[in-house]
């Protein structure tokens, strides 16, 4: 009896062997602590160019945003090779800023290779990639063609002097309706509030421009100097047609499908996705600035930290700044070309095609768009955790 | 009697000894597996769901710390898309128990003459998987939007309100989760009824048990190692689910459950600490709850 209770006892003694496990899981603990990327103080420096010997490029961009034939060959990419002898591995990579970053965020913070040399992002986004070190700086020799950039275009608060991207194409967000539904159209974004809408309206889930078409509605000029007060007047006009029940979903790109299913019949939107639409799926759609102003935002070429091979991104970047190949690359993907020149080249091919105000917009166009204005890190998370908590309902 | 217990107790450990050390050695495998891919992304998940904002940091730049803080943090803001997930889960379990157990029923005891009938209707459960079950849920959301043929026959009969619609409500993704894991459920339960002793129900009605009866004393009973193995099968994802619910597929901004909430907060957020600290009170309260059901259920062997 006395032997058994003292075996128990012994059972419930920690063992060497426990103790030992128990080490081994602190050590874990904190070999991980060390590795993983928890404080991120120091800025990762850009790898060795080897471009004069390495002939290759990989390129990570968006769907449907460079020209494409039926055979699905992108024709100017296929000239960039033949002139130049780099070969491109182009990655349609990118289908979301925040998605793409989560993905690679951890080996550009080490500084390696994320097997893009050039990665097409929104301005927002490159802005944070410039603020954390990420990009290369590029060499304007390499880029003669830069003198092409709209004006415009030169000098944005994230990057003066373009030393770190180059604009690849623009768009604007604004308002787009069902001409069927809505014969008399809508002028402002205030028309989305129709009552008899209710239920039929969509947003973007991207919060720069949702906001900002709200925010310009309510008389702020996103591109100067707001602050809270401004953006809480209008994360609560959302807020509360997200609650009433008007707008029907917040969506990222899939809000087509809901604007082609007529879930929604009139949304804020992407003005060269209305193009493509109204090819696809019978011209019902139009797009419009509204009356206070959209948002304009660009996409933009940078060079990641690990990339080995920024000479042959600068050579891409110059070629396609040649008006005659951004005009082709225009006609196709229906964006907003930041090449000086490309109207000319596309008149040459297609009269109607350089008439068309949302890829050659005149001035009268570009005074009704605004860009949002470069927020720090701090106001981005306030700001984007607010726009969540509506898209996150409760 | 007592001291019979203590012998057989001690007889234990010598057999233990006794065992060759190639069966340790063949484990060593599947141990160095669980330790790579369970234990430390496990251990990690808990140290980041600690870690506090590093001190004038850019946007999701955090530093190791003990800031259990975070769970308060989350359980505040966001309980209730913490019950909305177990709340939509259960009664999408539930719904998937009534519609799969007539089914595997059928299959796995009605169906037995017909052998061919059987393999083909199995077939027709499992044929879903052949489709990726995005591009079905999506398919889903196209044939109940708006101005689809089921929608607008249901306004003309007067069965929804002329400005009610599918897409984006709370039953809309519960129809998803449902639809989404029939077939979890229907496999379990076809396994256990199909072994299904027929004989015992013949039994019960001789002793004069009504057809109900004997269904709920004899073929539940015996059938509920299929039913908690069902159950569990389709709550535990179903719980977690983040597709069905996502504003991409059946949900809208007031339906999203607790995947969607930790999507937001480690893709868009970059709150990295909340998205760690959500994942394990997921991982917690399944656990629990299940331990609960488990018990109370009687089929501990199964765990």
């Amino acid at each position: 009896m006395i032997r058994a209770l003292i075996a128990k006892a012994r059972q419930s003694q920690l063992n060497r062997r426990t103790l030992l496990a128990g080490a081994g899981a602190g050590a874990t603990a904190l070999a991980l602590a060390a590795c993983s990327t928890g404080g991120g103080k120091a800025k990762p420096t850009p790898a060795a160019d080897k471009s004069e010997t390495d002939k290759t490029l990989n390129w990570a961009n968006w769907a449907a945003y460079i020209d494409e034939d039926d055979a699905g060959n992108y024709p100017t990419l296929q000239a960039f090779t033949e002139q130049t002898g780099i070969e491109v591995n182009y990655d349609v990579a990118v289908d979301d800023n925040n998605t793409y970053y989560g993905k690679v965020k951890d080996q550009l913070a080490l500084g390696q290779d994320i097997d893009a040399d050039l990665a097409v992002l929104t301005d927002w986004m490159a802005a944070r990639w410039i603020r954390l070190g990420y990009t290369q700086a590029l060499d304007h020799a390499n880029i003669p063609n830069l003198a092409n950039l709209n004006p415009a275009l030169r000098d944005p608060d994230f990057d003066k002097g373009r030393e770190f991207t180059v604009p690849w194409q623009g768009g604007f967000a604004g308002i787009a309706w069902n001409k069927e539904a809505i014969p008399g159209g809508l002028t402002s974004v205030s028309d989305l509030w129709d009552p008899s809408l209710k239920g039929r309206i969509g947003v973007l889930s991207e919060m720069r421009d949702t906001m900002g078409c709200i925010m310009l509605e309510n008389g702020t000029d996103i591109a100067g100097d707001w602050g809270d007060d401004e953006y809480t007047a209008a994360i609560e006009i959302l807020r509360e047609q997200v609650e009433n029940g008007q707008v029907r979903n917040i969506k990222g790109n899939s809000y087509l499908e809901d604007l082609k299913s007529e879930d929604t019949l009139a949304a804020i939107v992407w003005s060269g996705d209305i193009t493509v639409i109204n090819a696809e799926a019978g011209d019902k759609w139009e797009f419009a600035l509204p009356s206070a102003g959209g948002t304009l935002w660009n996409d933009n070429f940078l060079v990641p930290i690990g990339s080995p091979r920024k000479t042959n991104a600068e050579t891409l970047i110059n070629y396609y700044y040649e008006p005659e190949v951004a005009a082709e690359v225009a006609a196709w993907v229906n964006y907003i070309t930041p090449v000086v020149g490309a109207k000319e080249a596309a008149a040459a091919i297609d009269p109607e095609l350089a008439e068309n105000q949302l890829i050659f917009p005149n001035e009268e166009t570009l005074q009704q768009a605004h860009i949002f204005r470069s927020l720090s890190g701090a106001e981005e998370q306030k700001y984007q955790a607010e726009f969540q908590s509506i898209l996150l309902g409760s | 009697m007592a001291f019979a217990a203590f012998s057989t107790a001690e007889a234990q450990p010598q057999a233990q000894r006794k065992r060759s050390p190639i069966a340790l050695f063949l484990l060593l495998p599947g141990i160095a597996y669980l330790v790579l891919f369970f234990l430390t992304p496990l251990v990690s998940l808990i140290l980041t769901s600690l870690q506090a904002p590093s001190e004038f940091g850019d946007i999701g730049v955090y530093d190791y710390a003990f800031n259990w803080q975070n769970y308060v943090d989350v359980v505040t803001l966001y309980w209730p898309h913490i019950l909305r997930s177990f709340g939509y889960a259960l009664v999408a379990t539930i719904a998937a128990l009534v519609i799969s157990y007539p089914l595997a029923y059928f299959i796995g005891v009605k169906a037995r003459r017909w052998p061919l009938l059987q393999s083909l209707m199995l077939v027709l459960v499992i044929a879903p998987f052949f489709i990726s079950f995005l591009l079905r849920t999506l398919a889903w959301k196209q044939i109940l939007s708006d101005e689809s043929f089921i929608i607008t026959s249901l306004k003309a009969l007067s069965l929804m309100a002329p400005d009610a619609h599918f897409t984006g409500t709370p039953f809309a993704v519960i129809f998803g989760l449902t639809y989404n894991f029939i077939p979890f459920m229907t496999l379990p339960l076809y396994t256990t009824l199909e072994r299904l002793d027929v004989r015992y129900l013949e039994a019960g009605s001789d002793l004069y048990a009504n057809p109900f009866h004997v269904f709920r004393k004899v073929t539940i009973p015996l059938s509920m190692p299929g039913i908690v193995a069902g159950t569990l099968l389709t709550f535990i994802p179903a719980a977690g689910d983040y597709v069905n619910a996502s504003r991409d597929f059946l949900g809208g901004p007031d339906t999203q459950m607790m995947g969607n909430v930790i999507e937001a907060n480690f893709l868009v957020l970059l709150n990295y600490p909340a998205a760690a600290a959500l994942s394990i009170i997921l991982m917690a309260a399944i656990l629990v709850l299940v331990g609960i059901y488990v018990k109370r259920s009687g089929t501990e062997d199964l765990l």
